[in-house]
C-alpha cells in the first residue's frame, strides 16, 4: 500500500536524521555551544567504526559501546580546556554563541585535517547488516531500522533524563537562563560540562549508526552540521522531543515528495518545509516564544 | 602550567615556520637542475573523494617513477622532478588562485590538471593566458571540442557526455537486436551539470536506438535516501535501469536494488562503479553490474601498472580515468622529451600532434581530443572490463542478463 510505503521509510530516513541532529539539541540548545565542528565529529565516530569493522571485524553495534563513552570524554575535554573559558567571558548568549562559533570553526578544520591524513580524501563504506526485513508490505534495511529504534530509545532517555531527574531540571535551568541558574546554586560549568559531553557521546553514536549504510569521507561533515541544524532549529532549540519530531516529519515530507511529487524537489521540500515551520513558529515547533 | 603550555606551543609555531621559510628559500636556490612541477588538487571539499581515488595518487605515482628512472630527459641529462602541490579545497576560485600562484610566484615547469569538469573548466582560461599545457583528463563535457579548438594549449581525455550516452545506446541496441534484452529503460540522474548533460545526451540516443524511457527522474545532489526513486524506477519494470550518479549515490542505489531484489537485465550505474572500493563493498554481488568506464584489464601493461599502483599508494586504481591520468602524463613527458627544452607552446602542440606510447596504448589525440575512451564497462569475476564502444581493442562480450543479487 502507498501510504505504509511512504511513512514507513520516511520514518526510517527521518530517524536518521533525528539521530544526527540529537547530540547538537544537547551542545546547542542545552550547553549552548554552536558547534561547528559537529559534522566532523560525526564523520570521525563513522571512520572509528569503519577501522574496527575492517581492522578488527567488530561489528559497529559493538563498537557505540567503545565510541560513545570516549566521545563524550573528548568533548568533555574540550569543553573543560577550551570552551568554558569562552563561556565564561561571554557576557550574553549572544557573545557567548558567536565565540563558540569561531572557536568550533577552527576545531572543525584540525578534525577533518586528522581525518584526512590518516585516511586520505577517498569515499569509505561498508555493509552490515544491509538485509532486507519487509513491514506492513514495505521493504525496509535492518541496519536503518536499528538506527530509527536506537534513536527512539535515545531520544527517549534524554527527555527523561532532562525532564525527571534532578540533574536534568539544573541542566534545563541553565538552557534558560545561565546566570540565574548560578545564583540558585546550579554549578553551571560542571553541568554544562556534563550536557557537552553527553551530546559529543550522541553524535558518535549518530556517526557510528550511519556508516552502516551511508558512503561518506573526511569532507563530508559539514552535510551533517547543515542537516542537524537544520532539524535542530525546526524543533526548538534545545527541545529533545522537537528535534525527534522535526527530523521524522522531515523524513516523511522528502519521502512523500519523492513519490507523489517529484524525486528531483526533496532538497526544496526540506527547505521549503523549514521556512514554513519559522514563519509560523520562529523558535521552532517546540520552541518556547521568548520572554 | 597552562601559560607555559602556550609559550611551548608559540615557540615550536615560531620554529616549524623559520624551517618551513628555510624550505622554501632552499627550494628557490637551486631550481635550474629540476623540473619543477606544481598542482593545485582538492584534498578538502565536495571533490576530494574523486580526487584522492583518480587524479593524485597517479600525479604521486608517475613523480615516483619518472624519479626512479632518473628523471626526464632534456637535451643530453635527465633532471629530475619536484613538486609544488596546493589544496584547492573544492573551489574555483581558489583553483584559479593557486594556479596563478604556481606560475608567477613558484614559476614551475609544468601545470597538472585538477580533478573534475568544473575545476578543469574554471582554470581553462587562466592556464591559456599563461601558455602552460592543461592536460585536462577527469573532464566530461560535450564543450569540449569547442574548448579544444578556443584553447590550443589544452586536451581533454575523457570523451564528451555525448559519446558515453552514445556509446551505451549502441550496446543496448546490440543487445536489443539480438533479443537478449527488451526495450524499455529506466533512467535517473542527478541534478547537476554531469548527470543533467549525460541523461540529455542519453534521452535522444536511446530514442534512436528505438527504446522507450519508462522513467526519467533526477533526484538532488547529496540524496541521502534514494529507495523512493527506486521504488517507482522498479514499479515499471524495465529492461534496462540507467543511473548517471555519483559515488555515495551509485554505492546507494547498489545497496537498495540488493535489498529490493530489483534486479533488470541490465543495471548501470554511474561514478564510482569503476572504484576499487565497489568492488570491495559488493564483492560477489558486483558481478554484472556495469557503469561508467572500464579497461582492457588483460593487457599486461595495465598489469603492471595496477601492481606498481598498489604498492606506491597502498590502493588500486579506478578502472576509468585513472590510468588515461597517468597515461596523459607519460604523454606530457615524452612530448617534453621529444621537444628538448621547457618551450610549453611546443610541447602543448606536440602532445596535440603526437603519437605516444601509454599504458592504454598508443596514443594519438584528434583536435585536443582522446577518442578511444571507454564508455560502459562491467564487473566481470572481479575485474571492470571495457564493453563499449565495442570497436575499441579487447573489448570484452556483455553477460547479459546481469545475474541474480546473491
Amino acid at each position: 500500500m502507498l501510504l505504509f510505503d511512504i511513512v514507513l521509510p520516511g520514518l526510517v530516513l527521518g530517524g536518521m536524521y533525528a539521530l544526527i541532529a540529537l547530540g547538537l539539541t544537547l551542545q546547542y540548545g542545552v550547553a549552548r555551544v554552536m558547534n561547528l565542528s559537529y559534522g566532523e565529529s560525526l564523520v570521525a565516530a563513522a571512520f572509528g567504526a569503519v577501522s574496527l569493522y575492517g581492522g578488527l571485524g567488530l561489528s559497529p553495534l559493538v563498537a557505540l559501546l567503545l565510541a560513545v563513552p570516549l566521545a563524550a570524554v573528548l568533548n568533555w575535554l574540550l569543553y573543560r580546556l577550551l570552551l568554558e573559558r569562552l563561556m565564561r567571558r561571554g557576557k550574553d548568549s549572544g557573545a557567548q554563541e558567536i565565540d563558540s562559533i569561531l572557536v568550533t570553526f577552527g576545531v572543525l578544520f584540525v578534525i577533518q585535517g586528522i581525518m584526512l591524513v590518516a585516511f586520505g580524501g577517498q569515499y569509505y563504506s561498508y555493509s552490515y547488516l544491509s538485509i532486507p526485513i519487509v513491514v506492513l508490505g514495505s521493504t525496509l534495511a535492518v541496519n536503518r531500522l536499528i538506527a530509527l529504534t536506537f534513536v527512539a530509545v535515545i531520544g527517549v532517555a534524554v527527555y527523561l533524563a532532562l525532564t525527571r531527574t534532578r540533574i536534568g531540571t539544573a541542566v534545563r535551568a541553565i538552557a534558560v537562563d545561565a546566570n540565574a541558574a548560578r545564583l540558585v546554586g546550579i554549578d553551571v560549568s560542571a553541568l554544562s560540562g556534563l550536557a557537552f559531553a553527553c551530546g559529543g557521546g550522541l553524535v558518535a553514536a549518530g556517526g557510528v549508526l550511519v556508516s552502516m549504510f551511508l558512503t561518506f569521507n573526511a569532507s563530508m561533515g559539514v552535510i551533517f552540521t547543515m542537516k542537524a541544524l537544520v532539524v535542530v532549529i525546526m524543533g526548538g532549540v534545545g527541545n529533545v522531543l522537537g528535534a525527534l519530531f522535526a527530523g521524522l516529519m522531515l523524513g516523511v515530507v522528502e519521502t512523500a515528495v519523492a513519490r507523489l511529487v517529484d524525486p528531483g524537489l526533496t532538497l526544496a521540500a526540506t527547505y521549503a518545509l523549514f521556512l514554513g515551520v519559522l514563519l509560523i513558529r520562529p523558535t521552532g515547533l517546540f520552541g518556547r516564544a521568548p520572554s | 602550567m597552562l601559560l607555559a603550555n602556550r609559550r611551548t606551543l608559540l615557540r615550536i609555531a615560531s620554529v616549524v615556520a623559520l624551517v618551513l621559510a628555510l624550505g622554501t628559500l632552499a627550494t628557490a636556490a637551486d631550481a635550474q637542475d629540476k623540473i619543477r612541477i606544481g598542482y593545485a588538487i582538492s584534498k578538502t571539499g565536495p571533490y576530494a573523494g574523486g580526487a584522492s581515488i583518480t587524479t593524485l595518487p597517479n600525479y604521486q605515482l608517475w613523480v615516483k617513477d619518472v624519479n626512479a628512472a632518473g628523471g626526464i630527459k632534456l637535451g643530453d641529462k635527465r633532471l629530475p622532478v619536484e613538486v609544488v602541490e596546493y589544496d584547492d579545497r573544492s573551489s574555483s576560485e581558489e583553483a584559479v588562485k593557486a594556479i596563478e600562484r604556481l606560475a608567477n610566484q613558484d614559476k614551475v615547469d609544468f601545470i597538472f590538471a585538477p580533478w573534475g569538469t568544473g575545476l578543469n573548466l574554471a582554470v581553462g582560461p587562466t592556464l591559456n593566458r599563461l601558455g602552460y599545457p592543461h592536460l585536462a583528463v577527469t573532464s566530461v563535457t560535450d564543450k569540449a571540442p569547442e574548448l579544444a579548438k578556443r584553447w590550443s594549449n589544452a586536451t581533454f581525455w575523457l570523451g564528451t557526455s555525448a559519446q558515453i550516452s552514445e556509446a551505451l545506446a549502441e550496446l543496448l541496441g546490440k543487445l536489443k537486436s539480438e533479443g537478449k534484452i527488451g526495450g524499455t529503460i529506466a533512467m535517473v540522474s542527478v541534478a547537476d551539470q554531469f548527470g543533467i548533460e549525460l541523461s540529455a545526451a542519453g534521452r535522444e540516443a536511446f530514442k534512436k536506438a528505438g527504446f522507450t524511457l519508462v522513467y526519467d527522474k533526477t533526484y538532488p545532489l547529496g540524496s541521502q535516501d534514494i529507495q523512493p526513486l527506486l521504488k517507482d524506477a522498479m514499479a515499471t519494470n524495465p529492461d534496462a535501469f540507467i543511473a548517471f550518479s555519483y559515488p555515495p549515490d551509485t554505492i546507494a542505489l547498489t545497496e537498495q536494488a540488493q535489498l529490493l531484489k530489483f534486479n533488470p537485465k541490465i543495471f548501470y550505474v554511474g561514478v564510482g562503479t569503476a572504484f576499487p572500493l565497489y568492488k570491495g563493498k559488493f564483492a560477489a554481488n558486483s558481478d554484472g553490474v556495469m557503469g561508467i568506464g572500464g579497461w582492457n584489464a588483460d593487457s599486461s601493461a595495465l598489469k603492471d601498472y595496477l601492481a606498481r599502483h598498489k604498492a606506491a599508494t597502498g590502493q588500486e586504481p579506478d578502472r576509468w580515468a585513472s590510468p588515461i591520468t597517468y597515461a596523459s602524463l607519460q604523454v606530457l613527458q615524452q612530448a617534453i622529451e621529444r621537444v628538448g627544452k621547457i618551450d610549453r607552446a611546443a610541447i602543448a602542440a606536440e602532445i596535440r600532434s603526437g603519437t605516444f606510447d601509454t599504458i592504454i596504448g598508443k596514443v594519438k589525440l584528434k583536435d585536443g581530443l582522446l577518442q578511444e575512451v571507454w564508455c560502459v564497462g562491467q564487473w566481470q569475476n572481479g575485474e571492470f572490463y571495457g564493453l563499449a564502444p565495442t570497436s575499441m581493442a579487447g573489448a570484452h562480450a556483455p553477460v547479459v542478463p546481469k545475474p541474480q543479487w546473491q
